[in-house]
């Protein structure tokens, strides 16, 4: 079985284990005083201040969040409907 | 009709996310719609296990508070289509976990697919028993080691008598033994339990053996269910054990020496 490994040799992959880890444990670590728990809490006062002024459905503010090596990406989507409904003012 | 499958153990370490993984992919794979679900608040590696790390936004515990949608939650793998992964909150702990939020949550993701697949957290405390109290099969996932055929036996008990199937009077859990880290070498030097002490002592029906093989170190490292990979021994095992538990007669493999190498039968074809 030894042998055989030597001729079809994978490539490692403890590197990428290693890299995989480095950059999520970074991220964890940052928000371990609970900063990275935000995510809701911020979708939820988003949804508040845009319905200040547009008649949306709770469920039309949405937050994603996307991680790459270098860069967060933190998307805010807003679904405005069709006929904007303005507020009245009084 | 959909079910509600439980991988656990009592102990840790035994392999419950790599077979949770492996399991919901097989099951995917097979056509059906698939989510596995993260029980091990505070402690998770699912999205780990299946390389989905990066793309966790909102989890298990933001769906049960209401903070967050069933949709927003979901994460959709990119190899395997039907198949969804429920990653579960790293910063909270097993007290966000309660029956009726669990079952709230658990009902919706019912209507939307045929397995759910509960990868427990070790022990026999509120998080294990939140991730088995609702499931209409469990997997005990065991190794051949005293200690963890012990828990897996304390954890038979606490199905038996904490789930809901239980608790209820209905139907009980159907429970299967999934066997890992199986070492053939060291079986046969008598040093490690065989399948047949283990099956005597726990006495419920196996459902597979999986090899122990360095595949699954391997498929951890790259974050994709060892079942992916179908060169390897683990990867075709947990694929027999799906089969089998679809109610297919799979006989079992490398659970015995073969009689004949890839040499052997090189030579003798060419003798």
């Amino acid at each position: 079985m030894k042998l055989l490994d030597f001729f079809r040799k994978q490539p490692a992959s403890a590197p990428q284990a290693r890299e995989r880890l480095q950059i999520l444990l970074a991220h964890e670590r940052a928000g371990r005083d609970g900063a990275a728990d935000f995510l809701p809490q911020l979708q939820r006062e988003l949804l508040e201040v845009v319905k200040k002024y547009i008649a949306v459905d709770d469920d039309k503010v949405q937050v994603q969040l996307d991680r790459n090596d270098d860069v967060a990406t933190l998307e805010v989507n807003v679904e405005i409907p069709e006929t904007l409904p303005h507020k009245r003012s009084a | 009709m959909s079910k509600i499958v439980v991988m656990t153990s009592g102990k840790g370490g035994v392999g419950k996310t790599t077979s949770s993984a492996a399991f919901a992919a097989g099951l995917a794979l097979r056509g059906y719609k698939t989510v596995v679900v993260d029980f091990d608040v505070g402690l998770r590696n699912l999205d780990l296990v299946m390389g989905c790390e990066r793309r966790v936004v909102f989890d298990f515990i933001n769906v049960i508070n209401g903070e967050a949608k069933l949709s927003q939650a979901l994460i959709k793998d990119k190899r395997v289509d039907n198949l969804y992964i429920l990653p579960t909150s790293q910063t909270r702990d097993k007290d966000a976990l309660n029956t009726s939020g669990v079952g709230e949550a658990l009902d919706r993701l019912k209507e939307q697919f045929d397995y759910i697949v509960c990868d427990s957290p070790a022990g026999i405390e509120r998080g294990a028993v939140m991730a088995l109290y609702y499931a209409d099969e469990a997997v005990i996932v065991t190794n051949p080691e005293v200690s963890s055929v012990r828990d897996s036996d304390r954890i038979l008990g606490v199905l038996q008598s904490k789930s809901r199937r239980a608790e209820e009077d209905l139907e009980p859990v159907k429970e299967h033994l999934l066997l890992t880290r199986y070492d053939l070498d060291r079986v046969e030097r008598g040093e490690m339990l065989a399948i047949d002490d283990v099956l005597e002592i726990l006495s419920i029906q196996l459902l597979g053996v999986i090899p122990e093989d360095q595949s699954v170190l391997r498929a951890s490292n790259l974050g994709q269910p060892v079942i992916l990979d179908n060169q390897s021994m683990p990867g075709q095992a947990y694929g027999d054990a799906v089969s089998r538990f679809l109610g297919d007669e799979v006989p079992h493999r490398f659970i015995k020496r073969e009689k004949k190498g890839l040499f052997g039968r090189v030579f003798r074809r060419s003798a």
